[in-house]
């Protein structure tokens, strides 16, 4: 009976992030129009691009070769798989015990090495440089995500998400500066791997400075639709990733009744509306930064996570 | 109750290594002037913390003399001084800032694994302090050893005197006299290096501390 309910719960997650996330991107944009005193699209535009873009018809280049046409699938299907073994509004997930927190990034790696192929596929020189900042981004912000991940799973004593969040919920935890510093840097690894304000711009197709865009400026129809879905759960992905590592009150743990996964989903979606505001409020402040400076962003959180890891050596009892 | 005063000593503690790395990166004076006395701030909260938990009461004069001397005066006394050098626009971009990084996390992870067989019979707070306080020292040698410009070699040295605050906070009984005459001998030294600063800046027309090597016929 157990094992329905753990299947059925990560049945229901796996459609929720994928209805869930256009939405969040299309919140992030809406409140982000707000703030600049503009009215900005409706909050459905992202599912309304995205049946258009499936409707259309696909133009390939000539020399483009089976990776650029099966890339897009990959990159959708990693991205989604990842985003569904997130506890978003309830633990006890199925899949849990396969997939912990290295089996994500991992899933991520493969799907951003997917799009960097994808974007040196055509030999365009725009794909080759959005490919090469891709690389340059990935190997700095790959090592601050694991050094995150060392730093939970010694607390915790697991790298399993839905353990940390168990963990987290506990008293246990305590005041531990270790855990602001791997909060910090989790938050600039996701800013920097979903292509926000200062490091990539979101909303641009033309500046020479854009970094995912020019991977997929050769893309169109329903490969572009694609993509951009993957896109909109790699955001959606993060932030359930910081709610339920950092923020994972009113999860629903496995077993429990009814009432309780209903809870689970009204706080998840209060904090994911919390979660995209306190984004965009963010973007509307900073301004981009040159890519040369993205080296010393993603180095502060590297460094970040590494002393945070550190640090938890010498506190009470690891 | 006492692991959470466990909890906030180590929190203000491994903020002063945060506020350290910090420290090492800036590249405007007045941004650096203003992280250090966040720096000495720290270390005061951080002893006046623990004489609450230690019921040292000897402390609170610890981390009043930071507060009021590091953290007030001679942050103003370094600020005027570097508008009267003139210095205050100059960037001073510290060269391979990753290098230095990577060093500096060496240098606490080294601290660490010296100090934590050392004090293994000290109680956790004695350790955490020493710890922490070896790499405060030592990231602040670290700054003196980067910086060019006098002025940061100045703030470098000020840091470490934070960094052995920190350790004689841990280490029980030291008294009050010895954390006076280091308070008045750190303004003293503050002084002699404000002169020198000015010596300095009269002879060579710049406070940039390749000019004096290659005066001594170190480097052509």
């Amino acid at each position: 009976m157990a094992v329905i309910l753990d299947a059925l719960v990560q049945l229901g997650q796996l459609l929720l992030v994928l209805l869930l996330a256009p939405l969040l991107t299309g919140y992030v944009r809406k409140v982000k129009a707000h703030l600049l005193r503009r009215r900005g699209p409706p909050i459905v535009q992202p599912y309304l691009d995205l049946m258009k873009l499936l409707r259309k018809e696909v133009v390939l280049a000539h020399n483009a070769s089976w990776i650029f046409r099966v890339a897009p699938y990959v990159i959708f299907a990693t991205t989604w798989v990842a985003a569904a073994l997130v506890p978003t509004f309830a633990t006890g997930l199925v899949f849990s015990s396969a997939a912990d927190l290295i089996a994500i990034v991992a899933l991520l790696g493969s799907a951003r090495f997917m799009l960097a192929l994808a974007g040196l596929d055509v030999g365009t020189s725009f794909g080759g440089i959005g490919s090469s900042r891709e690389m340059m981004i990935a190997s700095l912000a790959e090592p601050a995500m694991l050094m995150i991940v060392f730093t939970l799973s010694l607390l915790a004593g697991s790298t399993q998400l839905s353990y940390v969040a168990a963990f987290m919920q506990g008293t246990d935890v305590g005041l531990r500066v270790s855990l602001a510093m791997a909060l910090v840097s989790l938050v600039m690894v996701a800013i920097a791997e979903n292509a926000r304000i200062p490091i990539d711009n979101p909303a641009t197709h033309l500046e020479l400075t854009m970094v995912h865009e020019a991977m997929i400026l050769e893309y169109s129809g329903r490969h572009l639709a694609v993509i951009e879905a993957a896109a909109s759960l790699q955001l959606l992905l993060y932030l359930s990733l910081v709610l339920c590592l950092f923020a994972p009150w009113g999860v629903a743990v496995a077993g429990e009744d009814f009432t309780s996964y209903t809870v689970g989903l009204v706080v998840y979606a209060a904090k994911l509306m919390i979660g995209g505001f306190l984004l965009a409020v963010f973007e509307t402040a900073v301004a981009k930064m040159r890519v040369f400076r993205v080296s010393d962003f993603l180095g502060i959180a590297l460094m970040l996570g590494l002393l945070a890891m550190l640090l938890l050596f010498v506190s009470r009892g690891v | 109750m006492d692991r959470i005063a466990l909890d906030v000593a180590h929190m203000f503690a491994g903020g002063l290594v945060l506020v350290s790395f910090m420290l090492l990166y800036q590249d405007r004076m007045f941004s650096l002037i203003n992280i250090f006395a966040l720096h000495a701030f720290v270390v005061s909260v951080s002893v006046a913390w623990q004489a609450y938990i230690q019921n040292a009461p000897h402390l609170y004069v610890t981390a009043a003399i930071a507060l009021v001397v590091k953290a007030i005066v001679i942050p103003i006394v370094l600020h005027r001084i570097i508008i009267r050098l003139g210095i205050h626009r100059n960037i001073e971009t510290v060269v391979g800032i990753g290098q230095i990084m990577l060093g500096g996390i060496g240098l606490v992870a080294l601290s660490i694994l010296v100090m934590l067989p050392i004090t293994a019979e000290a109680g956790t707070l004695a350790r955490e302090d020493l710890a922490f306080a070896l790499s405060v020292i030592l990231l602040g040698l670290l700054i003196m050893v980067s910086r060019r410009n006098a002025v940061g070699q100045v703030i470098g040295f000020m840091s470490i005197e934070n960094g052995l605050i920190l350790a004689a906070t841990g280490a029980k009984g030291m008294p009050l006299v010895v954390e006076i005459s280091v308070a008045f001998s750190i303004l003293v030294a503050l002084i002699v290096i404000g002169i020198f600063l000015f010596r300095i800046r009269e002879r060579f027309d710049s406070v940039d501390m390749h000019v004096l090597d290659s005066f001594r016929g170190e480097r052509p």
